[in-house]
């Protein structure tokens, strides 16, 4: 007899018809996978009743080891041992290099994208969440019997770019997971507390894990959550905290240098000590080496003190955001704790403390964004079809197009809610110009240059036609998982072009900020450098019409006139070059116009003459 | 006429209806369909419709209306975990036969 879950009043599933959604937190050091099941969210549970996976991989030369046993041979084969590996998700080489160090791993990036070289030969980053999502997946399917799973939640850091969300989705297809959507974390354990249905207003996310750190502004808005902003670090977590207690125990037992196997052990006692303080106000930590034994005493106040340097860095952090965010500090509603690391009363005491607020830590805070996402998960499967909870992100940043002069046009600005579609109409720049290059944009910048490219492509096959006569309607469209297509169709002929953005290298968080930042400091110059660059097309325009009408019509114009004329173009593309004030090249403009309207209207004479020419008035 | 509960399947039910923060109790009944002819329908329950008996044991009200209970009467629920999997079980001493599956039988 197969065991029955209480379903919802008049939405008892049919047999074989049971709508299993997962919900998955594929975390840098550990991953969890949750489900809905009667009503109540919850983590689901290994062999050993874990909930907890580590996100690690070990390849061996014949099999695939992923969690705990993997993370045991991290020590005796790192190179193979694939250990945070979401770090690498969409970057490049020199940029993990350059952000983490020397690491144990042999890259290669012939293929054109990053894989590690293992026992098993090349291994991308997208393979190996692939090979953790599978484990989970597993699990999933292993406690529902035969249910079938439709479809998964998977949850990414708020910073995540466009690349780093899409090699999180191919990892989950690759896994054989239909992907109902991808969540950002912060919005998961908001989800999870219920907020997404309470108050409206701004919720602040700290989320202290084993080894990064976030903190998220978020703000609820009809039912949509906006990012206002990201902090954090990406290398300061809980595994910090048991290096200060290792260094404390060394200096208490006077022990200055440890092998290996002696720090593995004053790892695992700072760990057990931390972990004990959280329920106690005194640990004796017990030390047994070189025939001794040492007791080391480690009281709450003691842990506090050690660890204050680290507990100011994360609420330093946590004031920058704020600010970034604009807003102020009485403004937030709800303080959110997710990870491990905030079960320690330091933490949670100096939270409080910061944002004057008791923050909300009833729900496992290693468990929470798994169960967020959960949630989330089965309202999209369809379980609740009546539900108002219909969750939207927002993109973090706007998208736009190159124009003319190395200007990006902002087709869809950042903090709009996704799904969208976004439509606008450009033209040709040029007489019979028959292709157009479209360059596809993320910033807030004005210009090219500043702001980050995603892809670029070509629409060929416009008919040729006078510049500024082609309609040429290009469509951003981007899903519920943020993930951009965009669209060029010629509207006369309907040739098309599109292309999906998966672009190559990825952002870091903090170059999420400081291009949002920069576009705020820089907001004056963008605007002035715009402009310039706006007369300057103009300018360029303008000459290349003239050059071209005088070729034609040239003979109109007297010497003297056309003298005239050629100095005000030349003083005009002079200007063009070197002005740095954008009026100085509109009031060459201007001069180039007023010299050139006598030979404008002349050509126009001689045209309607000529079209005139044998034709009887009562034809006109 | 009875339909019982084990003391664990009490636990959870109760358990859940306050997770759910709304219901009056747990329906109990049987559906036509699967593939050998009824299943079991295990739903909270938010109002009480006429026709139904109610049960009410270890604090847990069970309902089941009049047609469901002549094939399901007798029957003892439990919460039992199996492998991984946890959930509640029937058994009916109705039952004759059932699918493969399990997830639907036959009385």
């Amino acid at each position: 007899m197969a065991l029955l879950q209480i379903a919802e009043p008049g939405q008892s599933a049919a047999p074989h018809q049971h709508k299993l959604a997962i919900g998955i937190d594929l975390g840098t050091t550990n991953s969890l996978v949750a489900t809905v099941q009667s009503g109540e969210a919850k983590t689901l549970v290994d062999h050993d009743g874990k909930a907890m996976l580590p996100s690690v991989v070990h390849y061996q030369e014949n099999s695939i080891v992923v969690g705990q046993a993997a993370l045991d041979n991290a020590i005796n084969d790192p190179s193979n041992t694939l250990v945070s590996v979401k770090r690498f998700l969409g970057k490049t080489a020199q940029e993990i290099t350059a952000s983490y160090g020397q690491l144990p791993y042999i890259f290669d990036e012939t293929s054109g994208s990053l894989k590690v070289q293992t026992v098993q030969g090349l291994v991308s980053p997208v393979q190996t969440s692939s090979d953790i999502l599978g484990v989970l997946k597993a699990r999933a399917i292993e406690s529902f019997g035969q249910e079938e799973i439709v479809g998964a939640v998977i949850t990414v850091p708020a910073y995540f770019d466009d690349a780093q969300r899409q090699s999180t989705k191919d990892a989950a297809q690759l896994a054989g997971l239909n992907v109902l959507r991808l969540l950002n974390e912060p919005t998961a354990a908001a989800v999870a507390y219920g907020l997404d249905s309470g108050q409206e207003g701004v919720i602040a996310v700290y989320d202290l894990g084993g080894g990064t750190f976030d903190i998220s502004i978020l703000r609820l808005n009809k039912g949509v959550f906006e990012v206002l902003s990201t902090g954090g670090d990406s290398s300061l977590g809980g595994d910090d905290f048991d290096a200060i207690l290792v260094s404390h125990f060394k200096e208490q037992t006077g022990i200055e240098t440890l092998n290996n196997k002696e720090h593995r052990l004053f790892i695992n006692k700072a760990k057990a000590c931390k972990e004990a303080l959280s329920s106690y106000e005194k640990v004796n930590v017990g030390l047994q080496l070189r025939d001794q034994e040492f007791v080391v005493t480690v009281t709450r106040e003691c842990f506090a003190n050690l660890v204050s340097d680290l507990v100011k860095k994360t609420l330093r952090a946590c004031r920058r955001a704020v600010k970034d965010a604009q807003i102020e500090l009485e403004e937030i509603l709800e303080v959110v704790m997710v990870g491990g690391s905030t079960r320690m009363p330091v933490v949670r005491e100096a939270v409080e403390g910061f944002f004057a607020k008791k923050p909300l830590t009833s729900i496992d805070p290693d468990r929470v964004v798994a169960i967020g996402a959960a949630i989330q998960a089965d309202v999209l499967a369809g379980n609740k079809p009546d539900s108002d909870m219909l969750l939207l992100d927002v993109l973090p940043l706007s998208l736009g197009l190159e124009t003319m002069g190395g200007l990006v046009e902002k087709i869809i600005p950042r903090n709009t809610t996704i799904p969208v579609a976004r439509a606008q109409e450009f033209t040709t720049f040029k007489d019979g110009q028959t292709a157009m290059s479209l360059h596809v944009l993320q910033g807030e910048r004005e210009l090219v240059d500043d702001c980050r490219s995603l892809a670029k492509f070509s629409l060929k096959g416009i008919p040729p036609m006078a510049a500024g006569a082609a309609h040429i309607r290009v469509t951003f469209k981007v899903d519920a998982d943020g993930l951009l297509s965009v669209t060029a169709m010629e509207k006369s002929t309907g040739v098309q072009a599109e292309i999906q953005v998966k672009p190559s290298f990825g952002l870091s968080d903090d170059q999420v900020a400081s291009m949002l930042k920069e576009s705020i400091s820089n907001a004056r110059d963008d605007m002035e450098q715009r402009m310039l660059k706006e007369q300057q097309v103009e300018a360029l325009r303008v000459l290349e019409a003239l050059e071209a009408s005088l070729s034609t019509g040239g003979h109109l114009l007297s010497q003297q006139e056309l003298i005239a004329l050629r100095a005000a173009m030349t003083e005009l593309a002079l200007k063009r070059e070197q002005a740095s004030d954008p009026d100085d090249i509109k009031t060459a403009i201007e001069m180039v116009d007023k010299a050139s309207s006598e030979f404008a209207s002349r050509r126009m004479d001689e045209s309607i003459k000529k079209a005139l020419t044998g034709h009887s008035i009562d034809e006109v | 006429m009875a339909v019982t509960l084990t003391d664990a399947a009490a636990g959870r039910v109760q358990a859940f209806l306050k997770n759910r923060g709304k219901g009056v109790g747990l329906r109990v009944g049987v559906k036509t369909t699967g593939c050998s002819g009824l299943a079991y329908v295990l739903e909270f329950v938010d109002e009480i419709a006429e026709g139904d008996e109610v049960f009410e044991q270890k604090d847990v009200k069970v309902i089941v209306d009049a047609k469901s209970l002549v094939y399901i009467d007798g029957t003892e629920l439990d919460y039992t975990r199996e492998g991984l999997n946890e959930g509640f079980k029937f058994i009916n001493p109705n039952q004759k036969d059932e699918c493969g599956c399990g997830e639907s039988f036959t009385v």
